[in-house]
């Protein structure tokens, strides 16, 4: 074991696991007041419920031995995780380090389904689905599966992470089916500096995700964490220009979406491409999620907080780009079709789509399962009036005027004393 | 009809009061959120106005708030100086 590489990935850890609550406030600033809670909770919870599946089964799905599709269960209920090396870190920092991804990926989901899903129902969903979506996913490609023996390059979650919720968020949004108010009134974010100081922290988390998905701290960490900077920078360059050509305003909403983006789109290539190939990267992901984010606004899938425009065509183009434009002189590993290995696209290609279709037809099948139990959906009224108070009973923004303090051991209604103690033709009723 | 007034007010009528408990302290919100519109509009487009009101805030549930009509004594249109009838007649 390596004292560096160990101080880098307990660092690397906390970094991720902050991305979550940054989540929070990025989805949180961009619904109505009246859902803030609830919208930041869905991220929130998601540190509890997915921190748990991943201890009890999760991790042993995605990275015990197993076969092509799936780990075994050797390493359910953490047996066999202990302070033994795991590559050069020890085995509990590598199984917290994985469940930090495991959380986020499922959190990233309830960008589709805010402001409408019972929040009962959405826990159970979270827990089903990281482990029968993210955990044998992560297996295919991290933890000796079939897509990394087909060498699929996904450096740190391009694919496993951001397609994998995309086309989750993808199916949830349309069993959910659209907000009530949907096409029919004006939804506006009710706290734009939320948003930007989520993706502000979730671009700090995420040098951590990134950088540590180098496992140590080493080149290939210095790589990502200088390609997890500037594909971004790029990213953001490039939707200032294309807001300032479509309406002469460079928007705070789209800066922030801008900054997730290209994120997205640097995470499966962060290790693998040069810095030069990043901002390229990065420029290029700008395009296709500013016109998918334009064009889904006028369908009618209420995918609320464009989770697919962003993470979804974000990762596809960022995990495509990877079989383009990665370099075997930076990576060691492998070239992409730039550097005279096309076949790498193809592979790249298989892997999204294989992904894809795993995640959408999983997802469908939890959902409707959850659904024969309990109802997804708040009820209309409960929608009117919101879910903060409807599913959490608290509000994000309280005046306190018109509270009545509720002492815990009120008693029945009060007895006047002046009552007679046997009421007026009084008899046994 | 097209000029109004939209105060955000907090208020009680009858509806159930609404408990909420953050950490370990409960308490009932007796007063929920509300608006109050103004409008002036002049005697023959009372009804209508009236009529868009409850048909559009209109839920059933105890709570939906009332509409008060009252009679105005005198209406000046600032920017013209006009008067009464003129003073709540749109431009145009």
């Amino acid at each position: 074991m390596n004292p560096a590489d160990i101080a880098w990935m307990l660092a690397a850890t906390a970094l991720v696991l902050l991305m979550t609550p940054a989540l929070g406030f990025f989805y949180g600033g961009l619904v109505r007041s009246k859902n803030a809670l609830n919208t930041m909770m869905m991220s929130v919870s998601a540190l509890g419920v997915v921190g748990i599946s991943w201890a009890l089964a999760g991790y042993s799905i995605a990275f015990a031995p197993g076969n092509a599709f799936s780990g075994n269960l050797s390493r359910a209920f953490l047996s066999g995780v202990g302070l033994e090396a795991q590559g050069s870190i020890p085995h509990v920092l590598f199984f917290s380090y994985q469940g930090t991804f495991a959380i986020i990926t499922a959190a990233l989901i309830s960008g589709a389904i805010v402001e409408r899903m019972r929040f009962a129902p959405y826990v159970a969903f979270l827990f089903a689905w990281s482990i029968f979506v993210y955990a044998p996913v992560a297996h295919w490609v991290w933890g000796g599966g079939w897509l990394s023996r087909l060498g699929a390059l996904d450096f740190a979650g391009g694919t496993v992470v951001h397609v994998n919720a995309a086309a989750a968020a993808l199916v949830a949004a349309a069993v959910l089916k659209p907000r009530k108010d949907f096409a029919r009134q004006a939804i506006l974010p009710h706290n734009v500096p939320f948003t930007l100081l989520g993706a502000g922290l979730l671009w700090f988390g995420w040098f951590g995700f990134n950088a540590g998905s180098a496992l140590g701290a080493n080149n290939s960490a210095a790589l990502a964490f200088t390609n997890t900077m500037f594909a971004p920078v790029a990213t953001l360059s490039v939707w200032t220009m294309l807001d300032l050509v479509r309406s002469r305003r460079v928007t705070a909403v789209g800066g922030a979406t801008a900054i997730v983006v290209g994120l997205v789109a640097v995470t499966p290539a962060a290790g693998f491409v040069s810095p030069m190939s990043a901002i390229l990267l990065g420029a290029a992901a700008a395009l296709p999620s500013y016109y998918a984010l334009l064009w889904r606004a006028r369908t009618s899938l209420d995918d609320s907080l464009d989770v697919v425009a962003a993470h979804g065509v974000g990762g596809t183009v960022g995990a495509l780009l990877t079989g383009i434009l990665a370099q075997k002189s930076w990576n060691g590993v492998s070239d992409g079709l730039l550097f005279g290995n096309p076949r790498q696209l193809a592979i790249q290609a298989a892997a999204v789509g294989a992904v894809a279709l795993y995640s959408a037809g999983t997802t469908w099948g939890i959902l409707k399962l959850v659904a024969a139990v309990v109802p997804l959906r708040a009820s209309a009224r409960e929608e009117g009036l919101g879910l903060d108070v409807t599913q959490h009973g608290e509000e994000a923004y309280t005046q306190g005027e018109g509270a009545i303090l509720v002492l815990p051991d009120t008693p029945g209604p009060p007895v006047p004393m002046s009552e007679p103690v046997l009421a007026p033709g009084g008899g046994a009723s | 009809m097209r000029g109004l007034t939209l105060h955000r007010v907090q208020g009680h009528g009858g509806e159930t009061e609404r408990v909420e408990t953050y950490r370990g302290t409960t308490v009932k919100m007796e007063l929920s959120e509300k608006v109050r519109l103004e409008i002036g509009v002049s005697d023959h487009f009372v009804e209508p106005t009236v009529r868009a009101i409850l048909s559009a805030a209109q839920t059933g549930a105890v709570g939906d708030g009332k509409i008060f009509v009252l009679p105005v004594e005198k209406v000046y249109r600032i920017r013209t100086a006009e008067e009464d009838q003129a003073a709540v007649t749109p431009v145009g």
